[in-house]
């Protein structure tokens, strides 16, 4: 079979919509059941801190550079810098070693 | 709804900046693997402009290149973003009642790691407008990095690379972080998952399961467990955990 890398561009749009939009359109109401609402509400935190560790080691160059960028973005945002501010240091942090390490 | 429109989609593109910056490098590496998979410039560029995942777009750029079914290209699409089933139920709840399906069908073609984080870091409900600015601005990076990375493959400097690549990983803490220092229990368990993600990543055979699956069980597994010991308060709609 011959294959259209613009069939194949079409069917990966389409595969990632579809898991992206399903709940977003079937779940309409607010949930009640008060499990669901609190694992719910646990989702972005857990989600996001299992993706950030340890992928920064390996994002990097040098883990060393990973790690000190995962301690700085912490210590940033627990003082309250914005999200564009943490990011920045971060890849500051990153740029800065990276140039001795 | 009420959302000034203005005002949202204003603070979403402001946030939406650092997030095109980190597409920008991310998409740049994926631009090189669009090449290998022999796609012009173009078929590049619509790739990251119509998927906007990173880890569902290397997947399926890998099997163009092998020229694999159409079949298992759609199979692997949804294997390897089924976690943003779990974003997409957490997103709905922060819409309000009765937000229209247009809003919802846009939110869900928006709906990458990223605005998601910061989307669920708003106040109250969500402004769909909020998410629109930001991934307006951050699709931007996306698709002109991808672009780029099949254009002139390796010329930006390794060190650029490395140092934009974790700008999306302080965005992320950005928003796990601060509501963190209020909440001792999130705090563990923020620690806790990363702990438990380091496991995974080093464990015999859990290891060799995609980071999508990894991603996924980690999530339902220690949502739960958190969902059990430290149920949120019923009545508010506030996400305060405590």
């Amino acid at each position: 079979m011959e294959h259209n890398s613009y069939i194949y561009i079409f069917i990966m749009a389409a595969g990632t919509y579809l898991v992206r939009v399903l709940p977003l359109t079937l779940i309409r109401r607010e949930i009640k059941n008060r499990f669901i609402r609190s694992f719910l509400y646990y989702v972005p935190y857990v989600t996001l801190a299992v993706m950030t560790f340890p992928a920064i080691l390996s994002a990097t160059a040098s883990p060393i550079a990973g790690l000190a960028a995962l301690l700085a973005g912490i210590a940033a945002a627990w003082l309250g810098r914005s999200l564009l501010q943490v990011s920045v240091i971060c890849c500051a942090v990153v740029f800065l070693l990276e140039l001795f390490l | 709804m009420n959302f000034p429109i203005k005002t949202s989609l204003k603070r979403g593109m402001r946030d939406g900046i650092p997030i095109m910056l980190g597409y920008l490098a991310v998409a740049f590496t994926l631009g090189i693997a669009a090449r290998n998979a022999g796609l012009t410039v173009f078929q590049a560029a619509l790739t990251s402009f119509t998927n906007h995942a990173s880890a569902g777009e290397y997947a399926g750029l890998t099997l163009i290149a092998a020229r694999a079914a159409y079949f298992e290209v759609a199979v692997m699409e949804v294997v390897v973003n089924a976690r943003y089933l779990l974003m997409s139920c957490a997103l709905s709840q922060k819409l309000a009642p009765g937000t229209p399906l247009i809003h919802r069908m846009l939110l869900g073609y928006g709906l990458t790691d990223e605005v998601f984080g910061i989307s669920m870091a708003q106040e109250g409900y969500l402004s769909p407008w909020y998410s629109y600015g930001a991934f307006g601005v951050a699709v931007a990076g996306w698709t002109l990095g991808s672009a780029l990375g099949v254009l002139v493959g390796n010329i930006l400097p390794d060190r650029m690379v490395s140092a934009l690549s974790v700008g999306l990983y302080g965005m992320f803490l950005a928003v796990i972080v601060p509501p963190a220092r209020k909440n001792r229990f999130l705090c563990g368990l923020i620690a806790l998952s990363m702990g438990a993600s380091a496991l995974f990543a080093a464990l015999p055979l859990i290891s060799e399961l995609s980071e999508g699956l990894r991603i996924i069980l980690l999530t339902l597994l220690l949502s739960a467990g958190a969902a059990i010991l430290r149920p949120i308060k019923d009545e508010s709609n506030e996400t305060e955990g405590e």
